[in-house]
């Protein structure tokens, strides 16, 4: 028998004291401010941004002081907090063409105008733990070289007066939102890209990588991936003209894709297409080869039936706000539906007995 | 609330977008440094919203949605009935306040003093910092060179 009861409310405020007492950790060492996280942990920070999908680096960084360092968790806090802001209204799309590049290179092509550049990489490092990091470290500063100002096009766009690659043609179609509408199959180009660049890094990792192990078959080159701050600009209605209300940090990146052709496109590259707020990498390669992916229908492609190219088992999954929420509730009371699992079995064992 | 000063439109524009991406508390600090702040009206009072900010597909193509920033707004009139607006990326209340004020001030007989003393060092301290980065980021340009073979 049932019966309903109430109670553990106690528990529960004495729960919550205790996550405040072991979030702040031993109290001989000196607390973390949330200026300290967002300019020393600042990858996580970019992180929690572009799932969070809010560029605001002192709320992330609260957000992941809050979270004691659980990032999940402290994109769920931004996405929570996201809901409460009115909207102003929606920015111009922003110009990649003109980012001030922090990095940009490009895996196709070794001599290209603007050059290779490396910036604050971890490639080529030899991935050894630096125990001089663990002393009190010092401030190192990195070395400068006169800059000679000059534009930094896109790769592709070389490959574009051959003919030789996909255009991506300039369209002002107003995108769908899936934050205002119900994320619905079939989606398009815009809404599957809206839906991975917020998308959980580890699951579009991973489906990147089945990709290049053969569970849909294109052969990615990076054929280029910059970082580095763009302006954003806006329409603002009372003064009938258009201002840049910030600069934000990006990272595009754009794959060079084999393709041979089929009844519809002439063989060409075609390309896949990252962009990711902050300082997000591994994020925006990822993006890029599952959105190539994921385009199997418009080139003409055939279903292999690689989870990549579901688009339904890609963007439902993908989320990790919407896929913690449905897998943490099951550890929560769930009495009644137990109690009667329970009644099911011991009948069928009666009658299995009987 | 359209606004109809007859301000020089690309100029307004200019120092708005400037303004917009200063730091926190540095156009405040530069306002008072320049002179004492004059009284005014709110028209909306400072605000904290959201900007949904686009991308294009591939760089140049559909415009998608990639996500949103944090922005605050606000808008005053002098005294005098200048009308100015504050729009500036963040959550501060007073960073867009002395933001509408150099707007608004910006419209009045105090324009070239704050041009040199409000606007032009933000400009400096902008072109400085993306100097400093362009810099180092030039130092980790790759400068090629071919290996000197063994057949010559």
């Amino acid at each position: 028998m049932y019966v309903a009861v109430k109670g553990g409310e106690r528990a529960i405020a004495n729960a919550h004291s205790w996550l405040a007492e072991e979030r702040r950790g031993d109290t001989a060492i000196a607390e973390l401010s949330v200026a300290q996280i967002r300019e020393q942990q600042s990858l996580a920070v970019n992180r929690v941004m572009a799932e969070g999908s809010l560029y605001d680096p002192d709320l992330a960084a609260l957000a992941i002081k809050q979270a004691r360092g659980d990032l999940i968790e402290a994109i769920f806090l931004i996405r929570a907090y996201r809901t409460t802001l009115p909207r102003f209204g929606v920015s111009q799309p922003v110009d990649t063409g003109a980012m001030a590049c922090d990095r940009r290179i490009s895996a196709t092509f070794k001599d290209l105008p603007g050059g290779q550049v490396l910036g604050p990489t971890f490639d080529y490092t030899h991935r050894l733990l630096d125990f001089k990091l663990a002393a009190e470290g010092d401030a190192p500063e990195a070395p400068e070289r006169t800059a000679t100002p000059e534009a930094v096009p896109h790769v592709t766009a070389f490959l574009n007066r051959e003919g030789l690659i996909e255009e991506a043609v300039p369209d002002d179609t107003s995108p769908p939102d899936l934050t205002r509408e119900p994320l619905e199959m079939p989606a398009d180009r815009a809404l599957r890209l809206q839906a991975l660049t917020r998308a959980d890094e580890g699951f579009i990792l991973g489906l990147a990588y089945s990709t290049q192990r053969g569970y849909a078959r294109n052969h990615a080159f990076v054929g280029e991936l910059r970082i580095g701050a763009v302006a954003v600009e806006m329409d603002i209605p009372e003064l009938g003209f258009a201002i840049e209300i910030g600069e934000i940090t990006l990272t595009e990146c754009e794959t060079v894709n084999q393709f041979t052709g089929s009844k519809t496109e002439p063989p060409q590259f075609t390309r896949g297409y990252g962009l990711v707020f902050g300082q997000t990498e591994r994020k925006a390669i990822s993006m890029a080869l599952v959105d190539r992916a994921l385009r199997w229908q418009e080139l003409g492609e055939d279903d292999v039936g690689a989870p990549a190219q579901d688009a339904e088992f890609v963007l439902y999954h993908a989320d990790n706000i919407q896929a913690t929420g449905f897998l943490e509730h099951i550890k929560l009371p769930h009495y009644v539906d137990f109690q009667s699992e329970l009644e099911l079995v011991r009948k069928l064992r009666r009658e299995a007995g009987a | 609330m359209k606004d109809t000063t007859d301000t020089n439109e690309s100029d307004r524009k200019a120092w708005m977008s400037l303004i917009a991406k200063a730091p926190p508390g540095r156009v405040s600090a530069l306002l008072d440094a320049a002179m004492t702040r004059p009284d005014f009206t709110w028209l909306r009072a400072p605000e904290t919203g959201s900007v949904m900010v686009r991308g294009r597909a591939g760089g140049t193509g559909a415009p998608f949605n990639l996500g949103e920033m944090t922005v605050t707004r606000c808008a005053l009139t002098l005294d005098g009935g200048a009308l100015g607006h504050g729009y500036v990326q963040g959550r501060g209340k007073a960073d867009a306040e002395a933001a509408a004020l150099v707007d608004a001030l910006m419209q009045t007989g105090a324009a070239d003093d704050l041009r040199a003393r409000v606007l032009a060092p933000l400009e400096a301290d902008m072109q400085q910092a993306r100097a400093a980065r362009a810099a180092k980021a030039a130092a980790t340009k790759v400068d090629f060179f071919t290996m000197v073979r063994g057949e010559d």
